[in-house]
């Protein structure tokens, strides 16, 4: 494991226990309002101010990045199952059936992915509540983001396929979905591990643009991209540099991801 | 060769387009709130002309039907109204096209030759502090969402051109690093290099054959991070284009008009990666 790797994991296992620990380290919640300190700057009380209606900005962040950094995993765990279930099968199977699911896959990934998200964002009802919408937005994430990951796997599944280990297997009497779930499946856990890893900063960075673009997490829950919404109103970066916490946050986390995804899975990927 | 891979292309693109019209004509009828219509609850209209309203809309039941009575008013350039602004569909995307397409032809350029001046110089210098700083400054770039680059270009009031430039850059940037660090280590152009050719012949005379198609390539798929780059920063920096339309037909839940836009969007990014393709295609055949 390179430094890099080590710290990257020391900083992603630092944030996760923080923003788990939410409750005792902010024990008023992200919704308990201060009306007297509305739109406050740092102080003993408030680490990082409060917001436009006098919410602690700190437990926001916790309680924020505790729902991005749980469902973004979660999103991308739905995400690989699907492409390791369409992919793997399709390149298993080969023939009209790898067609037909690349085909269906050539069209989603023809679409750029915000478009994508808020197409389908847009067709659940947006006015939900929090909790709703917070399931909704990871879980049309991880419904959507299988596609370019089965792209890898169907390839992957299908030079598997042809290897002579499961020529053997197939030879010797193992045939159907036996095959797939022995012999094919456990070669591909490489590539699903990576797609797992690179799926979990994509749908951060996703879960923000959605937030940001107001069709996320619904208020008064904290997520990365409705944070990231109070830099809307800003008038100079210098003003209320605190506010730039949650993106600063986001940057650390992803970078984190990505180094933790070591080159040699990159690369299986 | 050339004529079948184009024939392919089109063939495609045209059976995408009609999926993928069949797949919004789905989505459409059975989105929540389609069998609704505002009309129904004014309080002016009698009993009778609810009641023809409601047998309008029991045509537009059946989903095939539905399909192609949108793909006959589509062929006759007839996209349809906007639910939430009421202005023919056609009208709205005349008016905020012009805008996007400037835009992103501007960013993509923008993005394409510094992605492509960082990757040469990078591949031509070799020399680690560069490629390093390079790395970490694309990196950084690449950790930020689209929209908070479009929140800060409003901050800083820099052009939205460049903010989607800013968005495709990195990604244009890794992959061209890569394909030239690749060309470079080739054989025969360590060879070339060993033999004092120039810098310049060497990349248009033998890395550029090599790598142009995969470029080529990069460039196409450039295409569709740019157009979804458009999306937050035309709509938070406030620029009235395609993009900015799409993100108020998904607030408003203006489904038709979401879809259309969509399928704009799909046959622009499917042109460009076909034209990529048949590009590169011409440029391997011209160096067999």
């Amino acid at each position: 494991m390179t430094i890099w790797r080590r710290v990257a994991c020391a900083v992603l296992l630092l944030v996760v226990g923080v923003s788990l620990a939410a409750n005792w380290v902010a024990p008023a919640g992200y919704a308990k309002e201060y009306r007297d300190a509305p739109d406050a700057a740092p102080s003993r009380a408030h680490w990082l101010g409060t917001d436009d209606i006098g919410r602690d900005r700190f437990a926001r962040v916790l309680y924020g990045t505790r729902i991005s950094l749980l469902l973004a995993p979660a999103a991308a765990l739905l995400s690989t199952l699907m492409a390791a279930l369409i992919g793997g099968l399709a390149g298993y199977l080969g023939g009209a059936w790898a067609k037909s699911a690349m085909a269906v896959t050539d069209l989603f990934l023809s679409l750029p992915w915000l478009f994508l998200l808020i197409t389908v964002r847009a067709l659940m009802p947006l006015n939900v509540s929090p909790l709703v919408s917070v399931l909704v937005t990871f879980l049309i994430l991880g419904l959507l983001g299988w596609t370019s990951a089965a792209r890898v796997l169907c390839s992957t599944a299908g030079s598997v396929r042809d290897s002579d280990f499961v020529r053997q297997a197939r030879a010797s009497g193992i045939r159907g979905m036996r095959l797939f779930w022995i012999h094919v499946l456990p070669n591909l856990k490489p590539v699903l591990y990576a797609q797992f890893w690179i799926s979990i900063p994509a749908f951060i960075l996703s879960e923000a643009n959605l937030g940001i673009l107001g069709l996320g997490v619904a208020e008064p829950m904290p997520s990365w991209g409705s944070l990231l919404r109070e830099l809307e109103g800003m008038v100079s970066v210098g003003d209320e540099p605190w506010k730039f916490v949650p993106l600063v946050l986001l940057i650390l986390v992803v970078t984190s991801f990505q180094l933790v995804l070591s080159k040699q899975e990159e690369v299986a990927a | 060769m050339l004529g079948r891979r184009i024939a392919r292309h089109g063939l495609m693109i045209i059976a995408v387009v009609l999926l993928g019209g069949l797949l919004s004509a789905v989505l459409v009828r059975f989105a929540p709130g389609f069998d609704v219509d505002e009309a129904q609850l004014d309080p002016h209209l009698n009993s009778q002309s609810i009641e023809s309203l409601r047998q309008a809309r029991v045509a537009e039941n059946n989903i095939l039907h539905f399909y192609f009575h949108s793909l006959q008013r589509a062929m006759h350039g007839d996209l349809g109204t906007s639910l939430s602004l009421g202005q023919p569909v056609t009208t709205l995307l005349r008016q905020r096209l012009p805008l996007t397409l400037r835009m992103i032809g501007f960013a993509l350029l923008l993005s394409w030759s510094s992605a492509l001046a960082l990757a040469l110089t990078a591949a031509w210098l070799r020399f680690f502090a560069y490629d390093a700083a390079a790395t970490l400054v694309t990196g950084t770039l690449l950790c930020l969402p689209a929209a908070v680059l479009a929140l800060l270009s409003v901050l800083w009031n820099v052009p939205g051109a460049l903010a989607i430039a800013l968005i495709v850059a990195p990604h244009d940037y890794r992959y061209a690093r890569n394909l030239l660090a690749k060309a470079y280590s080739l054989p025969h152009i360590i060879t070339a290099r060993a033999k004092g050719l120039g810098e310049l012949r060497i990349l248009f005379w033998h890395v550029l054959p090599v790598a142009g198609p995969q470029l080529l390539a990069v460039a196409g798929v450039s295409v569709s991070l740019a157009i979804g780059a458009a999306i937050p920063v035309e709509a938070l920096c406030g620029l009235a284009g395609v993009g900015q339309l799409a993100w108020q037909a998904a607030l408003a839940r203006d489904l038709p008009l979401l879809m259309n836009i969509t399928i704009l969007v799909t046959l622009v990014t499917l042109l460009a990666n076909s034209g990529a393709d048949v590009i590169g295609h011409m440029l391997r055949g011209q160096e067999a």
